[in-house]
């Protein structure tokens, strides 16, 4: 091996001393060391020292020192009681979260494939509609946001409420973000409004990639378009599936500007999300090394669901 | 000429509600922005001006001059574009060393690359804070891009690679047989080549990096730095009344985002498609 490297380090390069190996390796270093300098700087330290946080009373201020308190952040979060009552409002904020998943997912997912299937059966205009419906996905969060805040307005001439009433679904106005419950439906429409058409998006360029050779082999033994649709197209599009709703469970997950731009949390917390939550705790109140803790639980359940993720794909990943 | 069978007007029917719902928000938040003074609630939702009189680019006036937005929209296009080239540079050569170069630790490095995507953003955004703060990066550009630049090497690093992979060797071997070097190959066979994966990251990355908002809250402390996102969620806060000055401040955000759609709208749906791009 080595007598080779040699052999060929005279040529086509004949002036270093270097072998081959160590050039490649040098100008290797040449393109990637700028973008891993930043990445270790920015990104691998700040994950790390996230963690180490976590466990520490942290003080921005250089002067006062930061000290060890163990799992004091996290006893603080999951354990009633203490000076400073914050795990109410960390179960609220878990529970506020776990709610917008469970009932804002199911809603895009279902519509959105809906949709991209009725689209797909269009004989024209198949681009006029996914132009139209993807314009929420590309605007915005923070202008939608706001946008959402004026049609759900407590009077009468509000778009939603001027809808129902006229519907006569409603007999006078309603306060939205008088408590919870409304002003969470105002939260998960929008969040629901805005993700249907990236399901749209997703399932229709998804049934534009299924093997057309399928079809015709089903076709040549007679199924028709029922049996077409229910053997073929939904058993293969469930491959996707699986990654839709991850990205959807994950967006969820995420949810802050809705929140914090909508309700900031109100009325009195009951509305707030983790991450409006973890925000709040670090920037308002410079409590880092709580908000630490919060970030920390986040990620892990982030994490439990890509690696259940990972494991359920590769088990039901159709080739084709 | 086909003729429409019910089926299919029952279809476009179906989808137009949905196309209406999609739309009118919108339609209600322009027309809002073209009245003068709209701060009392209207008896009736506005979705269409009155009259061709009634329009009026007041509050447009007022929110580029008298609330600075020009100015903000100058520093977004700065910060937006910077990132953007810069994170372009870094991530096609990090790329490039990926693809096609060996040396000791590549593996390793690239796991490390793959496990920080699986890490949601929020995790770092405390530490990253302390880490601008020790190098005295709080309250500047160079602070806030480095973070967006760096967020991006892990991500476009990954999706680059792949793309540069299936380019044939066979075009690089003719560059090394005269006498060219690796960064000819970069810069002459590499990059030509990929430009359309080119295009379609550097719009992922304009228009991602223009309407970000948590890492430029965090790290823009000063009222004459704020980038067009952050004076937007504080002129909400500021003046929340005044919905038609708001609304013009949010299309002036909007507009280039459109615009950028409406050109590249086939990247966007074949980007949404292929590569399974981030939920936004």
């Amino acid at each position: 091996m080595e007598k080779a490297a040699l052999i060929k380090a005279k040529n086509p390069y004949p002036k270093k001393k270097l072998s081959k190996k160590q050039r490649e390796a040098l100008e290797a270093w040449g393109f990637i060391g700028v973008g891993f300098l930043l990445f270790v700087v920015f990104m691998l330290y700040p994950l790390i020292k996230n963690f180490i946080i976590a466990f520490m009373n942290y003080s921005i201020n250089p002067n006062k020192p930061s000290t060890f308190v163990g799992l004091a952040n996290f006893k603080r979060a999951f354990v009633s009681g203490g000076i400073l009552e914050e795990s109410q409002k960390f179960y609220l904020a878990l529970k506020n979260t776990f709610l917008a998943v469970l009932v804002t997912v199911p809603f895009q997912w279902f519509i959105g494939i809906i949709i991209a299937i009725a689209i797909d059966s269009l004989r024209r205009f198949k681009l006029f509609y996914r132009f139209m419906l993807y314009i929420p996905v590309i605007s915005d969060w923070l202008v939608v946001a706001i946008l959402f805040k004026y049609l759900f307005q407590p009077t009468s001439g509000s778009l939603v409420n001027a809808f129902l009433l006229k519907l006569n679904l409603i007999s006078k106005p309603i306060g939205w973000f008088e408590n919870a419950g409304t002003a969470n439906i105002v939260i998960w429409s929008l969040c629901i409004w805005k993700g249907i058409g990236w399901v749209m998006m997703m399932y229709t360029a998804a049934l534009q990639d299924l093997p057309k050779s399928l079809y015709e082999a089903a076709m040549v033994d007679g199924a028709n378009k029922k049996q077409l649709f229910y053997k073929i197209t939904l058993p293969l599009l469930s491959s996707r599936t699986y990654f839709i709703i991850i990205s959807l469970i994950i967006g969820a997950f995420n949810i802050l500007l809705q929140v914090m731009l909508i309700t900031n949390g109100g009325p009195l917390g009951q509305t707030d999300v983790l991450l409006n939550y973890m925000y709040n705790k670090a920037f308002t109140s410079f409590d880092f090394g709580y908000a630490a803790a919060i970030s920390l639980i986040m990620g892990s359940i982030l994490i439990t669901i890509s690696v259940l993720q990972n494991k359920i794909t590769k088990k039901t990943e159709i080739e084709f | 000429m086909k003729k429409y069978s019910i089926g299919q007007i029952f279809l476009h029917l179906f989808l137009l509600m949905f196309v209406i719902a999609a739309i009118i928000p919108f339609l209600n938040m322009i027309t809002v922005s073209l009245i003068p003074n709209s701060y009392i609630l209207p008896t009736k939702p506005q979705i269409l001006p009155e009259s061709f009189k009634a329009i009026s680019f007041v509050n447009y006036k007022k929110v580029w001059g008298r609330e600075s937005f020009g100015r903000y929209f100058l520093n977004s296009v700065f910060v937006s574009s910077m990132a953007t080239i810069l994170t372009m540079f870094v991530s096609t050569l990090s790329a490039y060393g990926f693809a096609r170069l060996n040396f000791k630790g590549k593996k390793i490095i690239f796991n490390l690359y793959v496990f920080s995507l699986m890490m949601p953003a929020v995790l770092a955004i405390i530490s990253q804070f302390t880490v601008l703060q020790k190098l005295k990066l709080i309250n500047t550009y160079t602070g806030l891009i480095l973070l967006y630049v760096s967020g991006g090497v892990a991500g476009n690093t990954f999706f680059l690679k792949g793309f540069f992979e299936t380019i044939p060797k066979e075009l690089e071997e003719s560059v090394i047989m005269d006498g060219g070097s690796r960064w000819t190959i970069y810069r002459h066979i590499i990059l030509p080549l990929s430009k359309p994966a080119l295009g379609t990251l550097a719009i992922g990355v304009f228009t991602g990096t223009w309407m970000e908002v948590f890492t430029a809250l965090v790290v823009l402390t000063s009222k004459s730095k704020r980038t067009l996102p952050i004076a937007m969620k504080l002129l909400q806060n500021g003046r929340a009344t005044e919905w038609g000055l708001i609304f013009a401040g949010s299309i002036i955000v909007l507009i280039p985002i459109l615009i950028i759609f409406i050109i590249f709208n086939k990247q966007f749906i074949k980007r949404s498609g292929a590569e399974g791009a981030v939920k936004g």
